[in-house]
């Protein structure tokens, strides 16, 4: 066990402990704040794996940004507080296919890997490199993303507003 | 005739000739077909004709007496006979043909029946006006005269025979004209039936002859001459001879046949002056003296069976004429006696043939005039009895005197055609010394006048003893009165050997036979004929209630009830084939045949019923079934529209994740 | 060096996790937060073969992912304010039209 790895346990678990506090806790604005302690163990992750600039980004956006939304959401809607408010009457089944998605995918990935093997290196995974696959092997996909982008920020600003002529 | 649907195999004209060109003979086939076409003609466009369709008749038979007249004048200027005919199909080795042969008979026959026949269609202008069938009178009328003269120039028995059995069918429609009135329909009925029963032996009679020649020809001619020649066996021609003789038995009403020709005079006037009168009734007799070899040939008892039933028939009628009130029916039994004459005088070989024949040449002509007059009498009064007639000749002077010159031809009294052709009918049974037959025909002859003066006397003189107005007759009708005793005056003078006997060397089987005159034969039949006048005259010359016949007493009631033979036919035939044979036929048509027809129905009727209710139940069943599971089906798969998205997800994650499994393990 | 199944591990619980939040939970915002870390655990795995075979695809995918995020997340939220507006709650189970 390298010292990576101890760090990457921890920051995991964390991570998981934050994760289930989302989606568990009774306080709506609680819940979004644990959702940044996910996300930023996530990008942490990503560091420690060497891939600096997508755990940037993933700080930036995610934990700058989307959170930011999410609050402001949470801040329009009134949302109420309270267990009755926030969680379905009938969870258990929820629980049961979280469990068995769970196992099904623990099940698909030992058997294609035994454990303990193999070992993620650092990578030589630059900016620099990042941004020249970006803009040379996936340019399309690139453009395409931005196009997205526009049509989601058209598409917000259209939906929200207040229709003036009724 | 030829029709459209055959086509003629080759046209064989054959012309047997004594010396000369054939003139107007080979035309002599128009004069059967004209009438036909004139049938066709009126049948279609006979109610769109002014008039009503008597023009078609009228001008048709016209054209062919003048055509007749044409043919009879071949003869008159010496001309022989003339034989024509197509082959329509054959049959094995016999030709069927539709052909002409053409002598001095036959010649004389188309003039007969051409005059009486166009007489009645201007007669019946008359008498038929405002008939609620008239232009389909005119049909049947031509129709007939068409089958008449076709049965006159027929060649081969076959054409006979068609001609023969369209008469018949002629003679059932015109008989029956106003049949709504039952008693009508019964008489025609009663009549095609009789003449049937005589009808069966005479074909079979044909049959005989045919397959004796070994069904080579069914020509009368080659006939003829085989059976001359002696080349058939002497019993077959003698069988062949009664069976055709059973025709001429019930066709022209003798013993015991005779029963129809009474009953007939149901039909309209006109009809019993040309079919029952002159022509269908001589068509028997026709035949008997056109295969008159076969008869010559045969054993001699055949012959003398022939003579036998005419005489009786001859004798028999004509008492039964002395006790009729009814005119018509005088009428008709002195018919039925003349061909008993006529009939009996075939007895007598070729002479009596042909004198014979010479009878049924002036009996066509004055019993013609007997019955239109009759008809102009009854047109008047309204009543056929004569009882309540009397006194006519006053107010219908043209009818009596050609009625009166019509008893009397019939009576016989000279110079009248009658009394000629019944005195070469006496000389003729003299000559083949028939004794039997000679004395009971001059009987019958009295006979004969007493009726017959009993029936001018009662109808022409006396007192009126009616009810109406009568009054003379239209022109239409007095006309051909008129033209018809004109020609009795005058047609006797061709069989008088005084005169040259003309019509003898027309008419004869081998060669023409000398005629002569004989004195005493003649004094016997005036005499004859003025005792039975004068008896008549001294009973009736004034009426008398009762009528005086019935003084006979039981003689009486046995003429009166016609010697009860119709009772016979009825209680002895009639009644046990219709109660017994037909019951039981239509029994076993009615129950078992449409039994079984509606049972047969009946299980279809199952049977489909059962197919309907598979048809409803069980595929109609499975087809609603089927929509049915259908819609059950979806009314059960539509509660996983939840509406609740968070369901949905869970079903899907639930899916991958089984699906994820399987596709790895597998 | 950390071992592959550790950070598959890691994926997976964060996803099943976003699975039982997506299912449970009954406010609008919650469950896209849930959706959020299902993403999330879907770009750790991207991230994680991209680092063992040493291939970028892996890591600008999960960029791809991170941006189409970020937009789905402002229209999500865009809808559920409608919501909101339409109906004065975004208890999903409430936004059920579709129910037969």
């Amino acid at each position: 066990m390298s010292a990576q790895e101890y760090a990457f346990v921890v920051l995991a678990l964390v991570g998981v402990v934050a994760a289930v506090r989302v989606v568990t806790a009774r306080n709506v604005v609680r819940a979004a704040l644990y959702l940044v302690a996910t996300l930023a163990s996530v990008g942490a992750t990503y560091l420690l794996l060497g891939a600096e600039f997508v755990g940037w980004v993933q700080i930036l956006i995610y934990v700058g940004a989307i959170v930011i939304l999410f609050l402001f959401g949470l801040m329009l809607t009134r949302a109420p507080i309270g267990r009755e408010a926030l969680d379905n009457p009938g969870r258990l089944l929820p629980a049961l296919i979280g469990l068995a998605v769970l196992a099904g995918l623990v099940f698909l990935f030992q058997d294609a890997f035994a454990w303990g093997d193999p070992k993620v290196q650092l990578g030589h995974a630059t900016t620099a490199l990042v941004g020249e696959s970006l803009f040379r092997r996936y340019v399309l996909p690139f453009e395409a993303v931005s196009f997205v982008l526009l049509a989601a920020l058209i598409g917000a600003i259209v939906l929200s507003r207040k229709d003036d002529t009724r | 005739m030829v029709t459209a649907l055959t086509l003629p195999a080759l046209v064989r004209a054959e012309e047997i000739q004594a010396a000369g060109a054939p003139g107007l003979t080979r035309y002599a086939w128009l004069i059967a077909l004209l009438p036909l076409l004139s049938a066709a003609v009126i049948l279609f466009f006979g109610k769109r004709t002014p008039g009503g369709g008597w023009i078609w008749g009228v001008l048709t038979v016209g054209t062919g007496f003048v055509l007749s007249l044409g043919v009879l004048w071949h003869f008159v200027t010496g001309g022989g006979a003339h034989a024509a005919a197509i082959d329509w199909f054959t049959i094995g080795t016999l030709r069927m043909q539709l052909g002409q042969y053409v002598d001095g008979l036959t010649a004389v026959m188309l003039v007969v029946v051409t005059s009486v026949s166009l007489c009645v269609h201007i007669y019946s202008i008359g008498y038929m006006h405002g008939d609620r069938r008239f232009t389909w009178f005119y049909v049947a009328l031509s129709l007939f005269t068409a089958a008449m003269l076709n049965v006159v120039i027929a060649d081969n028995l076959f054409q006979l025979i068609v001609g023969w059995e369209v008469m018949g069918f002629c003679s059932y429609i015109l008989i029956g004209h106003w049949w709504e009135e039952h008693v009508n329909s019964s008489s025609a009925i009663k009549a095609f039936i009789t003449t049937r029963i005589g009808d069966v032996p005479f074909l079979f009679g044909v049959f005989v002859l045919v397959a004796a020649t070994g069904f080579t020809t069914s020509n009368i001619q080659e006939i003829g001459h085989l059976v001359s020649g002696g080349e058939m066996a002497r019993g077959v021609v003698a069988i062949a001879a009664l069976l055709l003789f059973g025709g001429a038995v019930g066709k022209s009403a003798q013993f015991p046949l005779h029963v129809w020709l009474p009953d007939a005079m149901a039909g309209p006037t006109p009809v019993s002056a040309l079919i029952h009168a002159a022509t269908m009734v001589a068509a028997g007799v026709y035949m008997v003296g056109r295969t008159y070899e076969v008869f010559l040939h045969a054993d001699p008892w055949v012959l003398q069976l022939v003579g036998a039933i005419g005489v009786t028939t001859a004798f028999g009628a004509g008492l039964l004429g002395l006790v009729q009130d009814d005119i018509k029916r005088v009428l008709a039994y002195s018919t039925i006696s003349q061909l008993g004459y006529m009939i009996t005088l075939m007895a007598a070989g070729p002479a009596g043939r042909n004198a014979a024949f010479f009878h049924l040449f002036t009996h066509a002509f004055f019993k013609a005039l007997l019955f239109l007059g009759s008809g102009s009498v009854i047109h008047a009064c309204h009543t056929n009895n004569m009882s309540e007639m009397g006194g006519l000749r006053k107010t219908m002077p043209v009818t009596f005197w050609t009625f009166t010159i019509g008893s009397l031809a019939l009576a016989g009294v000279p110079p009248l055609a009658g009394f000629f052709s019944k005195d070469e009918l006496l000389v003729a049974l003299e000559h083949d010394h028939q004794q039997v037959l000679f004395w009971l025909l001059l009987a019958a002859a009295a006979v004969t006048a007493f009726y017959t003066a009993r029936m001018v006397l009662q109808t022409f003189f006396g007192e009126y003893r009616g009810h109406g107005h009568p009054h003379e007759s239209p022109l239409s009708m007095t006309g051909p009165l008129v033209a018809l005793a004109g020609a009795t005056v005058l047609v006797g003078f061709l069989g008088f050997a005084g005169t040259g006997a003309p019509f003898f060397d027309w008419v004869y089987l081998e060669e023409p036979e000398a005629v002569t005159f004989v004195p005493w034969v003649a004094a016997l039949s005036v005499t004859a004929a003025l005792l039975g006048l004068a008896g008549g005259y001294r009973v009736y010359r004034r009426w008398r209630e009762p009528d005086p016949i019935t003084a006979l007493g039981p003689l009486h009631r046995l003429l009166a009830n016609k010697y009860y033979l119709d009772d016979i036919y009825w209680r002895g035939i009639i009644r046990p084939v219709r109660d017994g044979l037909s019951a039981a036929v239509n029994w076993s048509n009615q129950v078992v045949l449409d039994g079984i027809v509606n049972g047969a129905a009946r299980v279809a009727r199952w049977f489909s019923e059962g197919v309907r209710g598979f048809d409803e139940r069980v595929i109609d069943g499975a087809v609603n079934g089927v929509g049915q599971t259908a819609g059950f089906t979806g009314g059960l798969l539509r509660y996983i529209q939840s509406g609740n998205v968070q369901r949905y997800a869970a079903f899907l994650f639930a899916g991958v994740v089984i699906l994820a499994v399987i596709f790895t393990r597998i | 060096m950390i071992r592959l199944p550790l950070l598959l591990f890691f994926s997976a619980a964060l996803f099943s996790i976003g699975v039982y939040g997506v299912l449970a939970r009954r406010n609008g915002v919650l469950v896209l937060m849930s959706i959020e870390l299902m993403l999330n655990a879907v770009n750790v795995n991207l991230v994680a073969f991209s680092q063992l075979w040493r291939d970028l695809a892996g890591q600008v995918f999960a960029l791809f992912v991170i941006a189409v995020a970020a937009a789905e997340v402002g229209i999500g939220l865009a809808i559920i304010l409608l919501i909101y507006r339409n109906r004065e709650t975004i208890n999903i189970n409430e936004v059920n039209l579709l129910k037969w």
